[in-house]
């Protein structure tokens, strides 16, 4: 399904974090979202996820306009995310937070669940054995027994990704899933985008390290104070003037090359 | 605000999940799949099923339950238990929210209060059959609850703490105030519980009363806890924004836990007033509410057996420290704050932790 | 008319008590983000301390002194004891141990100075003016001027000393006090001290009025802590208009609805601000930050 970002305006107090920015995210590609920091990524991500309500502008998905629909039923429509600050369940093991990804797949109402209806031990087994699988695709498979607040930083990283999975979504947005991550994990990473892009999921991606994103991306929108600088497949990016003076630099062009 | 979402262990169930072998717990992952051919992998899913805090917790709580009789020597004792296990079936409902999906309250007795007069009001007054009225209060209770909760839960921490606060308050202001209908701070008596043809009184009915209703409360929170809709509960407790982004409507199960825990306090009421045969505002007080949130968190957040040894532990104390006289306030201020610094997770959390580290 | 006036004379007075509560919650919030359910056992100690020092013979002009000493004593042992050893708990952890911390001290008045009702004579005479109408106590006077006094004073406090800003400073940004030097421990005890004494002297100021006794703290302080919460958390200035305005409305409702529920009409006030203004009303806004 198309995502459409229609001139959307974020203001906070007097900051425009966001500035009448458009853009189209086409189905099963990887559209990566670069620009300094504070362009405005994150608040891009946290707009189309429904954290917050532009000040203006509408987001489309598909021919539905969702911009005032909230984050849960955005996820419902399969839009699903990770977080740049982690947002990990820590009252949780590393498994239980990716069952709960399973939440929209599974039977919720208040007394089967009570009294524990055959519908519920089945949901929870099929959210376990599920989860586990999750768990072992993105990597984590040493960790599926941990409680969440005893994995490294780099795990839980990835413990993102797999409870964004286990909502099954068809668009996936992944806000700096390399940040932090020494090269060997960065590598992973980029692996594990490339498998998720080519099981057929739309995948978003917010992300600093040039080199992956180079690597990943169809197709790249550049940030700067909100607005659109460039927007292109890599080499057009890549060579954009604007886009090397305004971020990335000389050298980071050339390293990435 | 320092609200981090503190690493809690979910009953002994969680508690054994650490230990890395999962062959001991239903819910660790793996058992159920990976062990399952075999005849080793038998005897270990009945094992993980006895073992499991859903099963085998409640079936040692019934144990108990059923066990203790023997060790209570007069009616005081009894009178002792009896509140114990009310209490507990308030702390059961209230972890649920403070606990499992991190929303204080600080006015449950309210809730607890409404149910009890509900009761006393309906049959004494009205002439209502018991169990009616107990339907009666819980099905009004849990209205009210419904209707104030939306607005209530939107607030955060100190706000939502206020706010629960006020609830209670100005149900026990009213109870105490409404002095034809309620006796006013005098309280009021409560006839006898009729169920058909049996009158229900005496402090050994009323123990097996409180005692199965305890087990039932316990029962029902563990499968809620152990479902679906509990992680959501968990879920919205760790991270709000990360549970409405995963399709959790976190709003939705706010309303829910908050409706539920005061449909427990509401039924634990009830059966408080008929057991006593007398209800007074004191039970709806802030005092009273400051209790069950202390019997709470002394147990252990998200902990459904912490909040029945916690209940345990703060009803039957005072009697103990009652020798004490004048200095059972003294000393029970003391001993929260004490608790709270030593043990922050709640003793049974942390004696859990120990045995765990004790054992391997 | 002059049953209005009366009305509005006692609803401040008793508004001016609830503003100096709820700045001592606002204080100690501002520093800490704990709230204080102790503050009100601060008020209660006040109080019954200058009671029991004029027993033993003292004048009210040392007396009252003296009591405050003591109460800010009694709040740097609470900060040092319990508060401080639980820094990094959660909030429910912290609002247990401030309540712990108030059954204690309830409980040690209790042994230790009885249960009976207590009265200070007013400070200057027990006659009340009479203005249109509508009798003012003597006391009133006291307390508004203490509140007033008490505003200035902390507003050149935060604005002037080296302190003060070290205290708004950390209440700001805990991290960035800490490394431009700020000892936040230090801070955290002189709001709790500070707190401890605002408490102490609304304590002292009401007592000719309200009487005092080992149990008035726990209305007393939750009417502070709704007036703080009315102004907004943390906000001085909010603490003292939710103050006065929740004792006007409650003077006002006990006068012309219903004596009987005036008690509650504070709390219904609460959250009838809450439902619709979640953060009160001078509480700051904002997105949460994800
Ligand atoms: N909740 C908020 N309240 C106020 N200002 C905000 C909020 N969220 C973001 N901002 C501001 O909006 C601007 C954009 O921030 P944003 O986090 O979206 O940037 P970003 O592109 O994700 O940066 P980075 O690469 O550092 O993650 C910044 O100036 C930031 O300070
Ligand atoms: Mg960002």
């Amino acid at each position: 399904m198309r995502l459409r970002v229609d001139n959307v305006t974020k203001e906070f107090g007097g900051v425009r974090a966001v500035s009448e920015l458009s853009f189209t995210v086409e189905p099963g590609r990887v559209h990566s979202i670069i620009g300094p920091n504070g362009a405005g990524k994150t608040t891009l991500f946290n707009i189309i996820t429904g954290v917050y309500t532009p000040t203006q502008g509408r987001i489309w998905l598909g021919d539905d306009d969702i911009t005032a629909l909230p984050p849960a039923a955005r996820a419902a429509r399969g839009i699903a995310r990770t977080f740049q600050n982690l947002q990990i369940f820590f009252n949780m093991t590393a498994l239980e937070n990716v069952m709960v990804g399973r939440h929209l797949h599974a039977p919720r109402r208040i007394l089967p669940s009570m009294f524990h209806m055959p519908g519920i031990k089945r949901a929870n087994r099929e959210a376990r054995e599920r989860a586990a699988e999750l768990m072992r695709k993105v990597g984590l498979a040493r960790f599926i027994g941990a409680d969440a607040d005893s994995m490294p930083y780099g795990a839980l990283k990835r413990l993102e990704i797999a409870r964004a999975l286990a909502t099954e979504p068809k668009i996936l947005l992944l806000d700096e899933p390399a940040a932090g991550l020494n090269p060997k994990e960065t590598l992973e990473i980029d692996e594990l985008i490339q498998k998720i892009a080519q099981s057929g999921i739309t995948v978003v991606l917010v992300e600093h390290n040039m080199k992956l994103v180079m690597g990943v991306s169809d197709h790249i929108l550049v940030l700067d104070y909100g607005r659109r600088l460039a927007e292109g497949t890599a080499a057009e990016v890549r060579n954009n003037p604007d886009v090397i003076r305004a971020y990335l630099g000389v050298g980071a062009v050339a390293g990435a090359a | 605000m320092g609200d981090r979402a503190q690493k809690s262990l979910f009953d002994l169930s969680v508690a054994r999940k650490v230990q890395g072998t999962a062959k001991h717990s239903p819910h660790a992952p793996l058992s159920a799949t990976e062990a399952a051919p075999g005849g080793d992998g038998a005897v270990r899913t009945v094992g993980a099923w006895l073992f499991s805090a859903r099963t085998g917790g409640v079936l040692l709580l019934a144990a108990i339950v059923a066990i203790l009789p023997l060790f209570l020597p007069n009616k005081f004792y009894f009178d002792v238990a009896i509140k114990t296990a009310l209490h507990a079936i308030v702390c059961v409902g209230l972890n649920l929210l403070i606990g499992y999906a991190g929303q204080i309250s600080l006015g449950h007795a309210g809730f607890f209060a409404l149910g009890g007069y509900a009761s006393a009001i309906l049959t004494a007054r009205f002439g209502w059959p018991g169990l009616v009225a107990m339907l009666a209060g819980a099905v009004g209770v849990g209205v009210l609850a419904f209707l104030v909760a939306r607005p209530i839960l939107r607030l955060k921490g100190h706000y939502l703490a206020m706010a629960t606060l006020g609830l209670g308050i100005i149900i026990s202001i009213i109870i105490n105030r409404e002095i034809p209908l309620t006796g006013g701070p005098d309280g009021m008596s409560v006839p006898a519980l009729w169920v058909g043809p049996w009158r229900l009184t005496g402090p050994i009915t009323w123990y097996w009363i409180s005692g199965v209703t305890l087990v039932l409360a316990v029962w029902l929170a563990l499968n809620l806890v152990e479902s679906p809709m509990g992680r959501a509960l968990r879920a919205l407790h760790g991270s709000e924004v990360a549970a409405e982004t995963t399709g959790i409507d976190v709003t939705r199960y706010k309303v829910l836990v908050f409706v539920v825990s005061a449909v427990f306090a509401s039924i634990a009421g009830s059966l408080f007033a008929h057991a006593e045969r007398f209800m007074t505002p004191v039970e709806a007080g802030f005092l009273r509410s400051i209790e069950f949130v202390t019997m709470v968190v002394l147990g252990g957040m998200a902990s459904i057996f912490g909040s029945v040894v916690g209940a345990a532990i703060l009803t039957a104390l005072p009697q103990v420290l009652a020798v004490f006289h004048d200095f059972k306030h003294l000393a029970l201020g003391a001993i929260l704050i004490a608790v709270m610094i030593f043990m922050p997770k709640g003793l049974v959390p942390t004696l859990a932790a120990l045995w765990r580290r004790r054992v391997g | 008319m002059a049953e209005f006036l009366q009305f509005l004379l006692s609803g401040i007075t008793v508004g001016a008590i609830y503003a100096l509560v709820g700045l001592g919650f606002s204080i100690i919030y501002n520093a800490s983000h704990v709230i204080n359910f102790a503050q009100g056992e601060f008020v209660m100690l006040g109080g019954m301390g200058t009671v029991f020092l004029m027993a033993a013979g003292l004048p009210l002009i040392v007396a009252m002194p003296l009591a405050i000493c003591v109460v800010v004593a009694v709040g740097l042992i609470l900060e040092k004891l319990a508060v401080e050893p639980a820094r990094d708990a959660t909030v429910v952890t912290l609002i247990i141990i401030t309540i712990g911390a108030s059954i204690f001290i309830r409980g040690a008045v209790e042994v230790t100075l009885g249960k009976d009702f207590h009265r200070l004579p007013g400070f200057s005479g027990d006659e009340p003016i009479l203005i249109g109408g509508a009798a003012l106590q003597r006391q009133s006077l006291w307390i508004i001027g203490a509140l007033i006094v008490v505003v200035a004073g902390l507003k050149w406090f935060f604005d002037h000393t080296r302190l003060g800003k070290a205290v708004l400073a950390t209440s700001h940004n805990r991290i960035a006090a800490q490394l431009v030097g700020i000892e936040v421990r230090t801070i955290l005890l002189v709001s709790f001290g500070l707190s401890a004494g605002l408490g102490a002297l609304a304590g002292i100021l009401t007592a000719p009025i309200t009487l005092t006794k080992y149990d008035i703290g726990i209305m007393l302080g939750l009417k502070g802590f709704a007036a703080a919460i009315l102004g907004g958390l943390g906000s001085g200035f909010g603490a003292v208009a939710g103050g006065i305005v929740l004792g006007v409305i409650e003077a006002m409702a006990a006068g012309y609805v219903s004596s009987a529920y005036k008690d509650a009409v504070a709390f219904v006030i609460i959250l009838g601000v809450l439902f619709f203004m979640p953060s009160g009303l001078f509480g700051a806004k904002g997105a949460e930050r994800v």
